[in-house]
């Protein structure tokens, strides 16, 4: 991501040092990741300190400083889609992308997360990716979406 | 400013508005075991140490000292069995972080507190941000922050700061009650080393 561009960002949010989160969010839904290049480019038009603005990077994990993928997989762990067999769900997309939780493969086309809860248990075993929920999954079908992501 | 007139440990103390117990407390010669608070710096309020009983119109509640503001007619217990009990656990927790720590041990000494009671997790920060915010209030570089959070909190360097402010200063590692901050910069300056 270019500076012109995080500059247009940081001026939609009238360059406030209160509304670094909001900036620091518009760079991430953008581009992804927050690269180290723009975190600081983001301190200096808004006068704050780099130690703060890491330390809100590596507080939320809405934020990541490393590169992810173009789409985010979510699968839920929690104890509803855990009995359904989400373990399996996730066997079988850790298989066809290679990835491990926490990992982003090297085309940069997805990133894999576990999570504990997506407030859908009559749904599970849940599969979420780049927003968009999976239901009721079984591996068969987990595999077949994950085909149409490009 | 107007004068408040309260009670510690029995003692009459006069306080301005604004002072914290602690303030309060230290004026009339009374100590009160701190790890997070320095005198120069704002109050933080995170080691929970400096604990104390507070008794107002006849309620007990347990307070932060370094934080809480004097109140008029406030009666002010610095010891007390509860008390020491719980600052006997927060001792206890922090040395399974830092078993080695100087101030720990001393402290531990005063109120009992066994090191090793609970299993070792050296990390050798208490996160007591003593590092991090004289950096910032004091020497206003911001070298030095927290970063993450819960029980992966630690304090990391930013290289390109420290390795042009740092080793002129060091006014941090004195402050440190552990060890953590001097391992941390040396690890930093290796890794930045060139
Ligand atoms: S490194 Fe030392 S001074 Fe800094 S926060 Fe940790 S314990 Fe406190
Ligand atoms: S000295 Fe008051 S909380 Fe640490």
């Amino acid at each position: 991501m270019d500076n012109e561009r995080i500059d247009q960002i940081i001026d939609k949010h009238h360059g406030e040092a209160s509304s670094l989160i909001q900036v620091l969010l518009d760079i991430q839904s953008e581009n992804n990741w927050l690269p180290k290049e723009a975190l600081k480019r983001v301190g200096e038009k808004l006068h704050v300190p780099l130690t703060r603005i890491q330390h809100i990077a590596t507080f939320y994990k809405a934020f990541s400083l490393v590169p992810k993928g173009r789409h985010g997989i979510h699968i839920c762990m929690g104890t509803a889609c855990h009995v359904r067999g989400a373990k399996r769900i996730l066997d079988t997309i850790e298989n066809m992308t290679g990835i491990k939780p926490g990992e982003t493969d090297l085309e940069m086309k997805f990133s894999l997360e576990t999570v504990n809860c997506l407030g859908c248990c009559a749904l599970g075993p849940v599969m979420e990716i780049g927003g968009k929920t999976y239901g009721k999954m079984v591996p068969g079908e987990a595999a077949d979406v994950l085909k149409n992501y490009e | 400013m107007s004068e408040i007139l309260l009670q510690i440990d029995g003692i009459e103390v006069k306080a301005t508005e604004g002072m914290t117990l602690l303030e309060a407390a230290h004026s009339a010669g009374i100590s009160i075991p701190t790890l997070c608070h320095h005198e120069k710096l704002e109050p933080f309020g995170g080691c929970r140490l400096c604990i104390v009983e507070v008794e107002d119109r006849g309620w007990t509640k347990l307070v932060v000292s370094c934080v809480y503001p004097v109140e008029k007619n406030l009666i002010v217990r610095t010891r007390s069995e509860k008390v020491d009990r719980i600052r006997k656990m927060i001792i206890e927790l922090l040395m399974a972080h830092a078993p080695d720590s100087f101030q720990l041990l001393e402290y531990a000494k005063e109120y009992g507190a066994d090191r090793d009671r609970f299993e070792k997790e050296a990390s050798f920060c208490i996160h007591c941000g003593l590092c991090v915010r004289y950096c910032a209030e004091i020497k206003q570089k911001n070298a030095i922050g927290f970063v993450d959070r819960g029980i992966r909190k630690e304090i990391s360097f930013i290289p390109e700061i420290s390795a042009k402010e740092c080793w002129d200063c060091k006014e941090c590692f004195p402050l440190c009650p552990t060890s953590a901050l001097q391992a941390a910069y040396v690890l930093t300056k290796a890794l930045t080393a060139t």
